[in-house]
């Protein structure tokens, strides 16, 4: 009898690890594509505030990124994806068409920088100026303030 | 003997009486006298319209979602959830009927620096004039006369849904006499203009303490905490700490809070996200200036950790 408990104990422990890997999966993916986000605003941010030469390679590389990161974004969040270490709110599941729309509208708003890319450092604060509302009004419904 | 339990009752009803006399005088609405908002000549609507952003009027009194114009219909209607119930935001647009179109200034400034309606009732603190009360008399007629040049909205708010015993106006005035006064809410060792100007800022119209500072059990702030961050009390997540102290902010410079406070970024390009949306594209209007005194105030109050 003692055997078999350990046995079931085990397997129990094996089912919730295998459920925090699962769990962690798509987390840490969405982080990971944040995080990537981040990073190519603060290559664009440099360049706005004169920390850093314009550089059109750079720009490029760095609206492409946030356009590529914005449309893989939702697919990140699948069902049993809210808890843990996140802090994605309940709003993304409640309401996921308004949740793709904001992610879809920077997306699309990133790729047309692209294709008329920003030519000096006023150009590169004036595209940040109008991808950074967009950033804004989805943290305001879907993410959580500090953990 | 009947006339001894008689002494008795008497006694005990004059004590109870004296009691609730005192307990009535200590907590009764204290409006300024009428002189006090006498005198004070034309508004100056731009120092009006600064002040409108400065205390994020619209982020509540705007209806949900608006942005641009809409943000100057200030219909009303927004939902706040609290740990006491749900208090439905008034109509304070110049409507006669709906609004507070036929207030007069002194209902007004009562209002906004006393917490008295204009039926002489208490206010319900979730207004932040214990706030609003460190704007001066010159201040509120600016931003009376600014409001009133606002579109009128014929909105009707829902009534407060409060539980037991908040539903009880008259206990405001015990929160009144523990907690709501117009000192400043920390002494600066510094007597700089520009600190001097964010204090006002932050303290006054600003209201960031109402979010960033914890309260005790009564809902009142806890004062060695001020700017300290706490729980967030519309739902997940936490207010972060603003402090010099603050993990995530305490290493930003001025200049970055400047940024932040201008474009909604980050030092590090995260934005800006929760209510603070609202409250970084209301202040985004004021003068840079302004940006300036607010954060060289939030890196002279006492770092907490």
């Amino acid at each position: 009898m003692r055997l078999r408990s350990y046995v079931i104990a085990a397997g129990a422990a094996c089912l919730c690890l295998s459920a925090a890997f699962a769990q962690e999966g798509p987390i840490a993916a969405r982080q990971a594509l944040m995080k990537a986000n981040g990073q190519a605003a603060g290559a664009l941010g440099a360049i706005a505030k004169g920390e850093k030469p314009y550089d059109a390679a750079t720009v490029r590389s760095a609206l492409t990124t946030i356009s590529t990161d914005m449309k893989a974004f939702p697919d990140q969040f699948p069902a049993g994806s809210d808890t843990g270490k996140t802090k994605a709110l309940p709003a993304i599941w409640q309401n996921p068409d308004g949740f793709r729309a904001l992610s879809a509208k920077l997306a699309s708003e990133a790729e047309a920088l692209v294709a008329t890319l920003p030519a000096d450092r006023a150009g590169v604060g004036a595209a940040l100026g109008r991808l950074g509302p967009i950033c804004s009004e989805c943290h305001k419904t879907y993410r959580a303030p500090a953990n | 003997m009947a006339s001894l339990w008689a002494k008795v009752l008497g006694a005990g009803a004059v004590i109870v009486a004296i009691g609730a006399g005192i307990a009535w005088a200590l907590t009764k609405p204290d409006p300024h006298p009428e002189s006090y908002w006498a005198g004070l000549g034309e508004p100056d609507l731009a120092s009006g319209e600064q002040l409108f952003w400065a205390g994020g009027c619209a982020s509540c009194h705007a209806a949900a979602g608006a942005q641009g114009d809409a943000l100057k219909v200030l219909s009303g209607g927004r939902a706040l959830p609290t740990a006491f119930g749900t208090f439905h935001i008034p109509n304070i647009s110049p409507d006669a009927q709906a609004g507070i179109g036929n207030w007069t200034l002194a209902e007004f400034g009562n209002a906004m620096t006393r917490g008295v309606g204009p039926d002489g009732e208490h206010l319900y603190p979730s207004f932040p004039y214990g706030s609003y009360a460190r704007l001066s008399a010159g201040d509120i007629n600016d931003l009376f006369g600014y409001l009133k040049t606002l579109p009128a909205s014929s909105n009707v708010a829902p009534p407060h849904e409060l539980q037991f015993p908040y539903n009880i106006r008259l206990a405001v005035g015990g929160w009144k006499y523990l907690y709501f006064n117009d000192r400043p809410r920390v002494q600066l060792a510094s007597a700089d203009e520009k600190v001097r100007r964010g204090q006002f800022l932050v303290e006054g119209p600003g209201h960031c303490g109402e979010c960033h500072t914890p309260r005790d059990a009564l809902g009142g702030f806890q004062p060695d905490r001020w700017l300290a961050g706490g729980p967030n009390p519309e739902g997940r997540g936490s207010i972060p700490n603003i402090t010099p102290g603050s993990q995530t902010m305490g290493s930003w410079s001025e200049g970055d809070i400047v940024s932040y406070l201008e474009t909604g970024f980050t030092p590090d390009f995260d934005s800006v996200g929760g209510s603070m949306v609202e409250v970084q594209q209301n202040v985004a209007h004021l003068p840079k200036s302004d940006l300036e005194a607010i954060a060289a105030y939030l890196k002279a109050v006492p770092p907490v950790k």
